[in-house]
């Protein structure tokens, strides 16, 4: 009962934490932005790593396991690489002249 | 504690503090690409925190390598070759992964406790029956979000009609009580449980409007955070706790910030169905009269005069995959000592700061965007507006008729402007359906055609002219 107790404070103050994160975001950011936030939801697959390292011998949970690993890993892989992507196309003009493209 | 558990309880305080950075660099551009890169390190170092402290044997790193290697090279691929027009659907469908891994752990933290012959703690089956139902939504709203914006799914409709509401409420009553049935430790209601609550993800998402479809997709992923959450109860795990609540707040507030921008109410997207045509006023509907139009070669010649330009870029802009021919045709223009501006409407292209993605990548400075605010008060200063493949978004019925359904959306006043050239392919309706007054605006001239070809010809004319040749 303690753990679940400590563990709703955790998800209380993360979610203040969260809410007060993202206060003045220039709309520019608004779809980097979710697909940044998207990418650490991806965060799941630390529970689907813990199913597998818990499975022991069972397939079915091994299976799972991976599968879910997979999806999450999914997630998280082109949820990052794909924000990076967007965010290195923003350069001002300034930059470009100078850093001779 | 052993020394593996402390060095992951460490990583793990660490990689909270570094994914709460992260998020916060990531609304500003300077810091974006950096605190991008560190929330993706403190997911690393997650991974290897619980990797030293959990220790898994030959068999388990096999699996775990197969997993590693499927997802991560599909994500790979995925993130290096989807155009930069599709991005809303890419996310859609890492949000719609996310979600299904939340509910296959729950799943298979279930199945294994009934495999051991064991009865997981109440506060456990709990957390497990709210994974599944989050997790499934999530799963299976995203990938109808993402049809819908592919365009692979239309609205059927009897969903539009009072079949939908009864239709949700049927399948939630069905999940609630599977739900409860499982919790209370019956295995058989499980399968229904899965079932009905997909089910619901597609009845939930499937009549919403394509416009509003961005909304959706943030509101989904702040629901995935939401499942992550419900998965570190799952297993135990604090830092997805922390992670997915943070993940689900920030989400909420960018869903809010999205309906404000489109003055639409988070209710009437996901309960109100579609704008239609149908709604709108007697005043609003109507034929087009007195509509003006000109070649892309008058256009051209009006640009060359001109001294102060703004471009006005929406979604058929990108559709046409015009925005680097518009580059060349702006270079072409600064040569020659006109100023240009884009104007950039808050949900200009599919989602917010999409637009802005999109003409990054065609290589315009972000100091030429101004945002709408900044932009309006300057239009009667403004010679020319171009505007290419928006409609709804410069519609002056938003602020002139009460009667309009867009009525209270902030638009860009372009009809302030001396000149305003409108590059569209016929006279169609925007997203919403709606007329739009602009077009008979005596300062309006259209110029019919395909975004791209029409710029095209205006580069060729410009070129004739000898405009930035010197």
């Amino acid at each position: 009962m303690d753990g679940f107790q400590e563990q709703l404070w955790v998800l209380l103050l993360g979610g203040l934490l969260g809410l007060e994160l993202i206060g003045k975001v220039p709309p520019t950011l608004h779809t980097p932005l979710m697909s940044g936030a998207n990418a650490i939801s991806g965060i799941t697959m630390l529970a689907a790593l813990t199913l597998i390292t818990r499975a022991g011998d069972n397939t079915l949970l091994l299976i799972l396991g991976s599968l879910a690993l997979g999806f999450a890993l999914f997630n998280v892989v082109g949820g990052f690489l794909v924000t990076d992507r967007m965010l290195t196309m923003f350069r001002s003009g300034r930059k470009r002249s100078g850093g001779g493209r | 504690m052993s020394s593996a558990e402390l060095f992951q309880g460490g990583l793990d305080l660490l990689a909270v503090a570094l994914l709460a950075l992260g998020i916060k660099g990531l609304s500003k551009i300077r810091s974006a690409r950096a605190a991008n890169q560190l929330a993706a390190a403190a997911v690393a170092m997650a991974v290897v925190g619980l990797l030293v402290s959990a220790q898994p044997t030959a068999v388990t790193w096999v699996w775990i390598a197969g997993g590693t290697a499927v997802g991560g090279v599909l994500g790979m691929l995925t993130a290096r070759l989807v155009p930069m027009t599709a991005m809303p659907e890419t996310v859609a469908l890492f949000n719609g992964c996310g979600g299904l891994s939340s509910l296959l752990v729950a799943l298979g933290v279930l199945l294994a406790a009934a495999g051991d012959g064991l009865t997981p703690s109440l506060l456990v089956l709990v957390s497990i029956g709210f994974s599944i139902v989050v997790g499934a939504v999530t799963c299976t709203g995203s990938v109808v979000a993402m049809g819908k914006l592919q365009g692979w799914l239309p609205t059927p409709g009897w969903m539009l009609g009072r079949w939908r509401h009864g239709c949700n409420v049927a399948l939630a009553t069905v999940v609630l009580l599977a739900a409860v049935l499982t919790v209370g430790g019956s295995g058989d209601a499980l399968w229904p449980l899965v079932i009905s609550a997909s089910l619901l993800g597609i009845g939930l998402t499937l009549p919403i409007g394509g416009a509003d479809m961005p909304v959706v997709i943030s509101l989904l992923n702040s629901y995935s955070g939401v499942a992550a959450a419900a998965a570190g109860f799952v297993v135990g795990q604090r830092l997805l706790i922390v992670a997915g609540a943070m993940v689900g707040a920030a989400g909420l507030i960018l869903t809010q910030v999205m309906c404000a921008g489109m003055n639409r109410s988070l209710p009437a997207v996901l309960f109100g169905g579609a704008l239609s045509s149908a709604s709108t006023g007697s005043k609003g509907s109507g034929e087009y009269t007195n509509i003006t139009s000109c070649s892309a070669e008058e256009c051209a010649l009006t640009l060359e005069a001109a001294e102060r330009v703004v471009v006005v870029p929406g979604y058929g802009l990108a559709v046409a995959q015009a925005q680097h021919t518009l580059r060349e045709v702006a270079r072409l223009l600064e040569k020659h000592g006109v100023t240009i501006t884009y104007a950039i409407h808050p949900v200009a292209g599919r989602m917010p700061g999409h637009m802005n993605v999109l003409l990054a990548e065609a290589d315009v400075p972000y100091e030429q965007l101004k945002e709408m605010d900044v932009i309006n008060p300057e239009f009667p200063a403004v010679d020319v507006v171009l505007v290419l493949g928006a409609n709804d978004v410069v519609n002056p019925q938003a602020k002139t008729d009460p009667e309009s359904p867009l009525y209270g959306m902030p638009v860009l006043d372009v009809q302030e402007a001396r000149t305003v050239f409108v590059v569209k392919r016929g006279m169609s309706a925007g997203y919403s359906g709606i007329k739009n007054d602009l077009f008979e605006h005596p300062n309006t001239s259209m110029v019919f055609g395909d975004a791209k070809q029409v710029l095209g010809n205006i580069l060729g004319e410009l070129k004739i002219l000898g405009v930035g040749q010197r």
